[in-house]
């Protein structure tokens, strides 16, 4: 038990140096738009998602509706719905349903990445590893963000917004390697996302992700046929 | 308009649009066109995330690119995570200092 928690642990050391950084952004962010560093330190640590945080702070800067609210982060963040669902398949058959409320909380695009990326069935303890290690970077970075974030300069600050998907490439391009029809998905869905980036401006990014994806896996899963390992468990 | 209900909100429809369908899902999913569609989500939303989004990530898409073009570098030679990630953002940094 311990040592599936330190392995998650470990792994998910990446992905909170990441969010230490992100979440740097999203706590001087919060405290421009007007929010105190408790408030702000408040919805990272019940929210733990970028893109739906930073809609959310301009939506109470904003003074918006709470259905305004509600519908934002729904559409922001339905593509944890599909995660949710990729993850299950993936599933050791200790999860119960008290591990499942618990870990769904910590469904976060990276913490998805590199569960999905681990070869094995996913057990809870690396789970909560992986996810403790994540909320601590990504709510520490809100805090230090929201407190003194004007102190760090903004050349280290910008630099480190590509941490997170340095990490992302670092996960699909080995495998692209080994398998064609996984470099057609990338090549595809990459394709598609910069179709809707640069002539669908209109298209919130959290709809464009689930679309591209689902079109651009469901295309691999029609012309490559061919039975993986996957299937013969 | 209150901030704590505002955070309530988010919280709760955040937590329940994550929690549903992972909860739900608790059969292995039979269909072998399904299975084949889940196996490549994750590429698919991965790199529908990073691509064009990354050569934005840095405020400069010179830096940019320059960061990405290290880390696909990298990532072509297996380095682990933490290293391609690091890697991207020091070139990032470093090429920044020049421009």
């Amino acid at each position: 038990m311990k040592q599936g928690f330190k392995k998650g642990f470990i792994h998910g050391i990446p992905i909170a140096l990441g969010y230490f950084s992100v979440s740097f952004g999203f706590g001087i962010m919060a405290v421009r738009a007007g929010l105190s560093v408790f408030e702000a330190v408040c919805i990272s640590m019940t929210n733990l998602t970028s893109a739906g945080q930073a809609a959310g702070v301009g939506i109470i800067a904003a003074c918006g509706t709470y259905i305004e609210m509600a519908v934002t982060q729904l559409v922001i963040n339905i593509r944890y719905a599909l995660m949710g669902i990729s993850l299950s398949q993936k599933l050791d058959s200790s999860f119960n349903t008290r591990h499942r409320l618990a870990i769904s909380f910590g469904i976060t695009d990276e913490i998805f990445a590199v569960a999905s990326a681990q070869p094995n069935k996913l057990r809870p303890d690396y789970m909560y590893g992986l996810i403790l290690i994540s909320f601590l970077g990504w709510s520490g970075g809100t805090l230090l963000g929201a407190a003194a974030g004007r102190v760090f300069p903004e050349a280290i600050t910008d630099a480190m917004g590509i941490v997170l998907y340095g990490m992302f490439l670092a996960i699909i391009i080995p495998e692209s390697k080994k398998s064609r029809s996984v470099f057609f998905v990338v090549i595809m869905a990459a394709a598609l996302s910069s179709v809707a980036y640069y002539l669908i401006p209109a298209l919130s990014s959290g709809f464009a992700i689930i679309i591209c994806a689902v079109v651009a896996a469901a295309a691999a899963a029609l012309l490559f046929p061919v039975p993986f390992e996957e299937e013969s468990e | 308009m209150s901030t704590a209900v505002y955070i309530a909100i988010m919280a709760a429809v955040t937590y329940l649009v994550r929690m549903i369908p992972f909860t739900l899902m608790q059969t292995k999913i039979k269909s072998r066109f399904l299975r084949r569609f889940l196996y490549y989500i994750p590429y698919a939303v991965l790199s529908a995330m990073t691509i064009p989004a990354i050569f934005y990530s840095t405020g400069d898409m010179i830096t940019a690119i320059v960061g990405t073009v290290a880390a696909i570098i990298l990532a072509y030679f297996e380095l682990p995570l933490i290293v391609v990630a690091l890697v991207a953002a020091g070139t990032s940094f470093v090429t920044g200092l020049f421009i």
